[in-house]
């Protein structure tokens, strides 16, 4: 379980997260919302090591993961895939693959798993990345931060600019990695799309945690969901 | 992947032919290239898949060198060995100038570079002792006998840089066509993500810092025991821009590259200076357009052109 306890982040002298405390539970969907500017992006930049704590620690099945250095947080077992995708454009799939293929003695039985979950890249092994549809390119983001096996998988809204097919299958993709006990953290903006896969949904304003609930109870009522986030 | 070790084989293939075909004057020529290009490899490393601009390989060509050339004048060490003195003093060194200038990056890794060969051609001087100051050391024929074979020689001299070059060439094929090659293009992308991805980048990268003072120290040990000195000259800042110049006109990132762009390079600037004796305006204005209409190099070119997959 990843548990982050009272963290507050600043970016020099402007506080951004304050205080914020969240869990994430293995076979479960949790879903960060909030409006542009709320610290999304950065609880996951924070969760990662990219951006040091001021306050607070970042549990990892009780290992305190926010005292390591960057490489080793994914190490543990975090996968992050992050907006924007950044993949390595000049390598190509094959290659972007083998670079999230850490350990070599399991590597080609991950490898065959991930391009399970994701045939379309298998017909791109040879392509570089910089080539592929923006969907492809989420898919191989994806497929990469998935090589490491991860216990927890951070998304950071996967589905930005996709066309409605590329969505319902990184939506699959995140439906199937709760069926095997991953931990999901996802950033997403499309109400619809937090309804449909959400276990629990974590409202952030302006740095703070305001209301954890199930997601169950916003599916009975989207209204609610929708006066949170004020549209 | 086979394609690539064929088209590199017969690239060693074709040098190994001009051997036998070409005249006195360019055998010599292609002996000394095939050896700086083992620098060129080196650089390549670092500087086209890691993507680390050094403004300091001057001292691990010379820790290779002097390396090998110092054990040689000093102790009548065989070229065997004193080549492998060398080696491992570039490689010493590369490791500890790595872990300390790798601390910083961008301009101020190139500045630390650049501070460590000047302080290391300094010490060549002032350690004028054993080092031959700026007169540098000639090493006699009569020790650069290997099993018999005159490495002085013509014919031995090209073989022997032939091999160095071939080693180099296809290590260097072998290692970026292996995962930790494909971290260091990693690093060289978005050195962050490599890092998310649970890579210890800074110990990718010294890697390819020692990787890249090996090959350097195989082509100054080569190149003293084989053109018979070992010199100071060899460890200024020009022989720290010439490897960034060798690889950027072959094509930084590409396998051939290096030894594309040392062949260009040596031919341009010996064409030019028999015509004219303003021949750095000639090559200076062959390397603007070059770099204007070829900004990827030759291998750059290659790959748009020929081979997309081009190593």
């Amino acid at each position: 379980m990843l548990q982050v306890e009272g963290i507050d982040v600043a970016y020099g002298p402007v506080p951004v997260l304050r205080g914020v405390s969240f869990a994430v539970q293995p076979g479960r969907i949790t879903c960060l919302l909030g409006r542009n500017g709320a610290g999304k992006t950065t609880t996951m930049k924070a969760i990662m090591g990219i951006l040091p704590l001021q306050a607070g620690r970042i549990m990892l099945d009780g290992v305190e993961v926010s005292r390591l250095p960057k490489h080793r947080v994914a190490q543990q077992g975090i996968g992050y895939v992050p907006q924007g995708r950044r993949l390595f454009a000049d390598l190509t799939v094959a290659e972007n693959l083998a670079v999230g293929l850490r350990t070599r003695a399991s590597g080609a039985a991950v490898r065959e798993e991930v391009l399970e979950i994701f045939p379309r890249l298998r017909e791109r092994l040879d392509q570089p990345a910089q080539t592929l549809s923006g969907g492809e390119q989420q898919m191989l983001a994806t497929a990469r931060a998935l090589c490491i096996r991860p216990k927890v998988l951070l998304l950071d809204e996967p589905t930005e600019g996709l066309q409605p097919s590329m969505i319902e299958a990184i939506r699959q993709v995140v439906v199937r990695m709760r069926a095997e006990g991953v931990a999901v953290l996802l950033v997403e903006q499309r109400v619809e799309a937090v309804l449909s896969v959400a276990d629990d949904v974590v409202f952030l304003e302006t740095g703070r945690v305001v209301e954890t609930v199930p997601a169950e109870a916003l599916r009975a009522d989207p209204g609610r969901l929708l006066r949170r986030l004020g549209v | 992947m086979r394609r690539d070790y064929l088209v590199h084989g017969a690239l060693l293939a074709a040098l190994l032919v001009a051997h036998f075909l070409l005249p006195a004057y360019h055998h010599g020529v292609m002996a000394r290239v095939m050896v700086l290009a083992c620098f060129a490899i080196g650089y390549n490393v670092l500087f086209g898949y890691t993507g680390l601009l050094s403004l300091g390989h001057a001292l691990f060509f010379a820790a290779g060198m002097y390396g090998a050339g110092m054990p040689m004048h000093l102790w009548g060490t065989g070229p065997g060995a004193a080549f492998a003195m060398g080696v491992l003093a570039a490689t010493l060194v590369a490791l500890v100038v790595g872990a300390l200038a790798l601390r910083t990056a961008g301009v101020a890794f190139m500045i630390v570079t650049l501070m460590f060969a000047q302080a290391g051609y300094l010490a060549l001087l002032l350690a004028s002792r054993w080092t031959g100051g700026d007169q540098g050391i000639v090493i006699a024929q009569a020790q650069r006998q290997l099993w018999s074979i005159d490495l002085s020689a013509e014919g031995p001299r090209y073989l022997a840089a032939l091999v160095l070059f071939g080693v180099c060439l296809i290590a260097s094929l072998a290692l970026m066509r292996s995962r930790r090659g494909r971290v260091l293009i990693a690093i060289r992308e978005n050195e962050e993500r490599a890092r998310l991805l649970g890579y210890d980048t800074f110990a990718m990268k010294l890697m390819a810092v020692t990787l890249s003072g090996t090959f350097a120290g195989v082509a100054g040990a080569g190149y003293g025991i084989l053109f018979g000195y070992v010199g100071a000259s060899f460890a200024t800042v020009q022989y720290s821009i010439y490897p960034l110049l060798w690889v950027l006109l072959g094509g930084a990132g590409t396998i051939l590259g290096p030894f594309l762009g040392t062949l260009f390079m040596y031919y341009l600037v010996d064409t030019a200076s028999d015509l004219t004796s303003a021949y750095l305006l000639v090559v200076g204005v062959v390397l603007i357009l070059l770099t204007l209409f070829a900004p990827g190099g030759i291998g750059g070119e290659l790959r748009r052109r020929l081979w997309r997959a081009m190593p």
